[in-house]
């Protein structure tokens, strides 16, 4: 196996582009990655989507992309897993490079939401839970996060506000994003205020889905230097199952796929959670951010939400997460937000995260979840010197 | 439309059909072709009681399509007597009232509708105990 690493980042704000369709935002941050990294072709083109198919009637997508994009006989196709389609995309392009038949390979993850109308984007959605047993009594994917909420909070003795800060912290990073969405604060009182979704989830509990993409260039580590980007290492990658829906979960507030991908990234990197410099997780929900963090072993069970509450994830604490917005504020383009993770650790490594800068990181986690804790994938970049 | 789907699942909709595995007990529900606990595949049918208590609830204020002419509705997982959790919506009663640890048994209602000329799916829902409730009661 060879060392791999990312030698290009693209990304286009997120928001709602009625001007631009699926392959345009795909097109749009592949170019920017492969500018960035100097490249201008790819021996491998791997997509990251969720929902193409469904939301706007177009499914082929590696080869579609890979045409348009000017990369006409490119090996190239689609990848899918629910929410974490990006990291999955992202994970196949790892193994492309370390099995050492690809050198220069796209990873790009695209969503566009805003063709499809709101309640059918909700029905999209909720294919990310069981079809049979799940979404057919009527649970949209924010319905399945709000069980895990309510009983979070009836176990555990938190209350709606004590979540309060996972969405003040993404909003307050998100101003110094301009690809993010959301580019403004919200107060605590806002929070508190904000009207219900599905109890004990209100609008502010939840992030926003929206259109979106990003892209990663890889190549063997060994060849980075010969590339315009400065190299990031990916010193992990990693990824874990569960069940897809909640009442087959062993223990429904620990998430196992986000344990077992983090364990796994953890003893790949030769690192523990105390060396993570920033953390990138997936903050669909503020309950998950709560839930990821002690699944990755930054807090005991039960006590995620203190995080928040006391300061500790926010650029200056001991375990900044969502630093440049979070799926919260930066918004969540579903199947292109593993990638856009992954492009905030390069930035925050590369030291090039603007007002957002974390002060010298070294180690940096990203860690995509799909549907309700399905599956997980995290990946740890590492600093070159 | 999508008539097979549903009708593959009356067993499970209708009568709480799943699972036990003969090796280790585990019942399971929805039913599975291999046990998670012991990996044995050779599990049998096992129907249900429909008794149960509500783990945790949820009131759905934006329902996905097909599910609007129920808003706002609650939906739970229930811990079955027998032990596993179920998904479903809680009915018969107010929002208000749904409570962790309320007990609860399985009704049959209306799920949704496909339209005029659609299929009507039916299945299970959750409601507070009635004894000697005898009728059955259409939503």
């Amino acid at each position: 196996m060879r060392d791999v690493s990312i030698i290009g980042i693209g990304q286009t704000k997120v928001g709602e582009h009625w001007e631009k369709s699926l392959r345009d935002l795909a097109i749009e941050s592949l170019w920017a990655a492969m500018a960035d990294a100097g490249v201008e072709e790819a021996d491998v083109l791997y997509v990251g989507n969720m929902l193409g198919g469904q939301f706007v009637g177009q499914e082929h997508l590696g080869t579609l992309i890979a045409d348009f994009a000017g990369l006409r006989g490119t090996e190239a196709f689609r990848i899918e897993a629910a929410c974490c389609s990006g990291a999955a995309a992202l994970r196949q392009g790892y193994l492309a490079v370390a099995s050492g038949l690809h050198d220069i390979v796209a990873v790009t993850g695209v969503e566009k939401i805003t063709d499809a109308l709101g309640c059918i984007t909700a029905v999209g959605l909720a294919m990310a839970a069981d079809g049979d047993y799940e979404a057919s009594q009527g649970l949209s994917l924010v319905a399945v996060h709000a069980l895990l909420m309510r009983r979070y909070m009836h176990e555990y003795g938190a209350t709606n506000a004590d979540f309060a800060m996972f969405a003040v912290n993404a909003h307050r990073n998100a101003v110094g994003n301009p690809y993010a969405m959301f580019r403004r604060p919200i107060s605590k009182d806002a929070f508190e205020k904000a009207r219900m979704v599905a109890d004990p989830i209100n609008l502010l509990d939840s992030a926003p889905v929206a259109d979106g993409a990003a892209t990663l260039v890889l190549c063997p580590a060994e060849r980075a230097r010969e590339f315009n980007g400065q190299p990031i290492r990916v010193a992990a990658s990693a990824v874990a199952t569960d069940s897809i829906a909640l009442h087959d979960r062993r223990d429904l507030l620990f998430l196992e796929s986000a344990y077992l991908s983090a364990q796994r990234a953890y003893q790949q990197a030769r690192v523990s959670p105390d060396d993570i410099d920033v953390f990138e997780l997936h903050d669909a929900f503020t309950v998950m951010s709560a839930l990821s963090l002690e699944a990755c072993g930054f807090a005991k069970r039960g006590e995620g939400f203190k995080l928040a509450q006391n300061g500790d994830i926010s650029l200056e604490g001991p375990i900044p997460i969502c630093t440049m917005g979070g799926l919260k504020a930066r918004g969540n383009p579903v199947g292109a937000t593993g990638v856009y993770q992954v492009v905030e650790v390069v930035e925050q490594l590369r030291g090039q995260a603007g007002p957002n800068q974390v002060k010298g990181p070294r180690l940096g986690m990203a860690q995509n979840i799909g549907g309700s804790g399905g599956t997980a994938i995290t990946h740890i970049l590492e600093a070159m010197d | 439309m999508d008539m097979p789907r549903h009708w593959r699942l009356n067993e499970q909709r209708y009568n709480l059909v799943g699972t036990e595995c003969p090796a280790c007990g585990a019942k399971l529900f929805p039913p599975r072709p291999i046990c998670p606990d012991c990996n044995c595949k050779e599990v049998q049918p096992f129907r249900f009681s429909g008794q149960g208590e509500v783990y945790s609830y949820s009131t759905v204020f934006q329902a996905p399509s097909g599910y609007e002419e129920f808003v706002p509705y609650t939906v739970a997982l229930v811990r079955l007597k027998e032990g596993p959790l179920v998904t479903a919506q809680l009915t018969d009663m107010d929002n208000d009232e749904a409570r962790v640890g309320m007990k609860v048994e399985m009704v049959t209602r209306k799920l949704r509708e496909y339209g005029e000329d659609g299929v009507i799916v039916y299945g299970y829902k959750f409601r507070k105990p009635v004894a000697d409730y005898l009728e059955t009661e259409v939503d």
